[in-house]
């Protein structure tokens, strides 16, 4: 109450002068005191306010609560932003108290219709939020969910092959679930790590090098986006097809139809490691 | 004749030379593994108006590592640093070349 720099007694001398007829004319003077004091304790950005509401309450006491009543709302939103509550708290203590003396009737008019007005105005995050949830239970697809459990790749498994390799035990498994050549796939592969491997008699990879899971993970991602799913509609029920005429690569999607070209596997540059291999070839 | 707009002869079909048609100045940020847990990177693709002499040794100091220049026939000059550098680099050619991100593909797990 202190630093609100409330005084009691200042409400105890408006008491007083209710009784004659002046009371309207005189009251808002203690009331513009008492909204700029509860200014002065909350954020600057309220100061602003301040000359005006000093102006419409000069003419007439009825605006000025008008007024204070707005910004409590205020307050009410922004009690959660800023930490005020006791503030807050005072301020309404205060209004009632104001409200008793005066202008009971008036004041509870306001506040049903401020009340009516924040019922009728909802706020877009919940309509939002409504639409979503309908359209979720009538069709799914439109709302961007996925189509259930068909393409779900299932995570690389890699061990390591004596110290130097790595076997990558499910490629061909991967390569169906994708609706790829195996091929294309370890072309790719070999192409983003830099090395070279083989198939071993149970169609798993072997590759040169140490790699772990979460590497061949972030490899596959990469694959999938560029070669597999379909830039227009995100469907992954896609077909990589060469054609013949232009020998380029193209991949067209079997959900949405449409067509766009892909970039050949390049190995790039190849650093040269180890001057002995050099030496044997 | 010409005054009239339908008959101009607009040919709608006609390359417009976008960026979409000259896509190949892509600047390829590779990584290799050599023994043990030792990497190299490769920057390829670099365009040749750069001093690739100076770069490297900006480069060099900045990263605290070695690296050289290699002559290709086909990539041109490529970049070689010691480790993995790829991150460091493509911020490198971001921030201080002006190089669009888009430009820069960043391959290896």
């Amino acid at each position: 109450m202190s630093d609100l720099g409330f005084d009691p007694s200042l409400k105890k001398k408006k008491k007083k002068v209710v009784s004659t007829e002046e009371a309207p004319s005189t009251e808002g003077s203690p009331a513009v005191a008492d909204t700029d004091d509860l200014f002065s304790g909350l954020k600057k950005k309220k100061k602003a306010k301040k000359p005006v509401e000093e102006q419409s309450s000069k003419s007439s006491p009825v605006p000025a609560d008008l007024e204070a009543e707005f910004a409590d709302l205020t307050l009410k939103k922004k009690k959660k932003k800023s930490v005020k509550a006791a503030d807050v708290l005072d301020f309404e203590q205060q209004l009632e108290q104001a409200g008793i003396e005066e202008t009971t009737p008036t004041a509870e008019e306001e506040t049903t219709t401020v009340s009516a007005q924040e019922l009728g105005g909802l706020p877009y995050e919940e309509l939002l939020s409504r639409f979503f949830n309908i359209l979720k239970e009538n069709n799914p697809e439109l709302a961007g969910a996925r189509s259930g459990p068909k393409f779900r790749i299932p995570p690389p498994v890699c061990q390591r092959e004596g110290s130097k390799k790595t076997l990558f035990a499910n490629v061909q498994e991967i390569a169906t679930v994708l609706q790829r050549n195996p091929e294309h796939l370890i072309q790719y592969l070999f192409a983003e790590l830099g090395t070279s491997g083989s198939i071993d008699g149970e169609k798993r990879l072997v590759l040169r090098g140490k790699f772990q899971p979460k590497q061949m993970e972030s490899v596959l991602r990469r694959y999938i986006i560029e070669y597999v799913t379909c830039k227009t509609c995100k469907s992954m029920n896609t077909v990589l097809k060469r054609e013949s005429a232009n020998r380029l690569h193209f991949l067209s999607c079997n959900a949405c139809g449409s067509t766009r070209s892909v970039s050949s596997i390049k190995t790039g540059f190849q650093a040269q490691i180890g001057k002995r291999k050099k030496l044997l070839i | 004749m010409s005054t009239i707009q339908n008959l101009n002869s607009f040919d709608p079909f006609a390359d417009t030379g976008d960026s979409e048609a000259q896509a190949t100045n892509y600047i390829h940020i590779r990584i290799q593994q050599r023994n043990g847990r030792k990497t190299l990177t490769t920057v390829q693709g670099l365009p040749s108006e750069y001093d690739l002499k100076k770069i490297l040794k900006v480069l060099k100091k900045d990263f605290a590592c070695n690296g050289n220049l290699v002559k290709d026939e086909d990539m041109g000059e490529v970049i070689q640093l010691q480790g993995d550098q790829r991150v460091k680099v493509a911020e490198f050619l971001i921030s201080q070349l002006q190089i669009p991100k888009k430009n820069i593909k960043i391959h290896g797990f």
